[in-house]
């Protein structure tokens, strides 16, 4: 505990995995219950673009990131609504390309290697005061619109069909949807980087769906887990000495297994008890 | 004035005609059952109705107006619900979508939504299940369920395709005397493959084929059943009222 007080960087750190997994218990539950990790892990690896454009013009790699999350996010979404049959070949081709991109602006920014290897994989233990503002933004934004929207939220990722029937602007708020995942994902790109953030954005949600059986509980304990993963896994990286984004993921990876084994036994045990 | 109104109606999907010419009107009040054969064009008829899919040739009038603007006074109850079975949702959560589309954009719903919802759980008979994920209901506690939902929008007419696929003749018994009894006070139209079985509950049967010919119910035999299976079905002569 003493070196929580002693460094501000672990500080700020452990800050950040709190806030990170607010958004990543909310959005991640949408994203678990309406099975679309595929087209989150599109939108997070096209961010790698924006992040090298942002290095390579000299701003801020988060608002770099930003704007190649919104681009992706809507593009994809308009993939997914034009063009339904080839969605995940379009999906593909955008993943990778973002990811291209990126490394050529890096490629020709002097001095890159070490960035790049933050922003696949993560560097917790870099984040500034101002990246905590930006990320608490991100959350009362995205907060914001869950709470205003809860009801269409539900019915778009629930049944499309039905909530169009019923006046529903679908289209809408499903772009509106992704982008708040994009969103997400920026906030969880300065945690784990853009290679792992899939996995923190499904992992806890997926955890708390073998319990919970509605969506609104569903995202607080998603929230919560994340925060126990996150923290665990920072000052874990900090006792042992390893990078902290890859600690988070086994973290978390083992967690679920485990829990897809126990929730698997006690269903089976419900069975039992249930015929004697 | 009559709830539905269709004029010489035809769609194809890119060149593959699956209604050819169909015409009917449904007048207000009525509980017309649609049948047909697999592949005969009946969901596509209820899809055009409900303005998800726009006619190739011909006019639809629902309540007086194009289907798109008449949408949010249907009640709609699908043969595949469109969702995951285990999405983490209760029974009430699902009933109360019935009533999107009524009221504010933002934030929750009313407690005149939550009372409409509690009335139709009611008149169902799921009120018992309110709290329940719909992942452990049966296959007629989710049809009841999807029929809730439909009655929480309130409807003028209530369309139903092939809600008794997945249940068992008990239940369906039950649900077509509830069908019966809510026609006291909205339009009700069902698909089905089963005519005769539908035959004791509506007024006209629609048979659909990619033409569509109605008959009374007290007309319908064996040799129309048997004429409405057959390919040869537009070559025999169907005696037109």
């Amino acid at each position: 505990m003493n070196a929580i007080l002693e460094y501000g960087f672990l500080q700020s750190a452990l800050l950040a995995g709190l806030l990170a997994s607010i958004g990543c218990g909310v959005m991640g539950s949408y994203v678990v219950v309406k099975r679309i990790g595929y087209m989150a892990g599109g939108i997070s690896h096209s961010v790698l673009g924006g992040m090298g454009a942002a290095l390579f013009f000299g701003f801020a790699p988060m608002k770099g990131a930003l704007l190649a999350a919104i681009c992706a996010a809507l593009l994809i979404g308009w993939i997914k609504l034009r063009w339904r049959a080839q969605e995940d070949t379009l999906i593909g081709a955008m993943w990778a390309m973002g990811m291209s991109i990126g490394i050529l602006f890096i490629y020709r920014t002097p001095g890159y290697s070490t960035d790049l290897v933050s922003y696949l994989f993560g560097n917790i233990l870099l984040v500034s005061q101002a990246q905590i503002g930006e990320m608490a933004a991100l959350d009362a934004l995205i907060i914001g619109m869950v709470l205003a929207f809860y009801r269409q939220f539900l019915a778009v990722s629930f049944d499309e069909e039905f909530a169009r029937l019923r006046g529903v602007p679908v289209n809408f708020f499903y772009l509106l949807f992704l982008c708040l995942v994009a969103l997400t994902v920026v906030l969880l790109v300065q945690v784990v980087g853009l290679v792992l953030v899939i996995a923190l954005l499904t992992l806890p949600a997926a955890i708390a769906g073998h319990y919970i059986h509605t969506l609104g509980r569903m995202m607080i304990a998603a929230s919560v887990l994340g925060m126990l993963f996150t923290t665990a896994g920072i000052m874990l990286s900090f006792w042992l000495d390893l990078p902290t984004g890859a600690v988070i993921i086994l973290l978390a990876g083992s967690g679920y297994l485990f829990s897809a084994m126990i929730s698997q036994w006690w269903l089976q045990g419900k069975a039992h008890r249930s015929l004697t | 004035m009559n709830a539905i109104e269709i004029h010489d109606l035809s769609f194809a999907y890119g060149e593959i005609p699956v209604l050819e010419h169909v015409s009917l009107a449904v007048p207000e009040r009525e509980f017309l059952g649609i049948v047909g054969p697999n592949a005969g064009g009946k969901s596509t008829l209820l899809k055009i109705i409900l303005g998800l899919l726009s006619p190739t040739l011909g006019s639809v009038k629902v309540l007086g107006r194009s289907p798109q603007k008449a949408r949010t006074r249907l009640g709609y109850v699908p043969q595949y619900p469109a969702f995951a079975r285990d999405f983490p949702v209760t029974v009430e959560q699902v009933v109360l979508m019935g009533r999107l589309g009524k009221g504010l954009m933002m934030g929750g719903y009313s407690r005149a939504d939550r009372n409409v919802a509690h009335r139709v759980m009611q008149e169902t008979e799921i009120s018992n299940l309110a709290q329940r994920r719909i992942d452990q209901l049966s296959g007629g506690q989710l049809q009841r369920t999807l029929v809730a939902r439909a009655l929480a929008c309130e409807p003028e007419i209530l369309i139903l395709d092939e809600p008794t696929a997945n249940i068992d003749m008990r239940v369906e018994n039950e649900l077509f005397d509830l069908l019966k009894l809510l026609n006291e006070r909205m339009t009700i139209l069902v698909v089905s493959h089963d005519i005769a079985f539908i035959s004791g509950y509506v007024h006209r049967v629609a048979c659909l084929n990619r033409t569509l010919i109605c008959h009374r119910t007290e007309d319908i035999d064996g040799q129309i059943i048997q004429q409405l299976y057959d390919n040869e079905v537009r070559m025999v002569a169907h005696h037109h009222h």
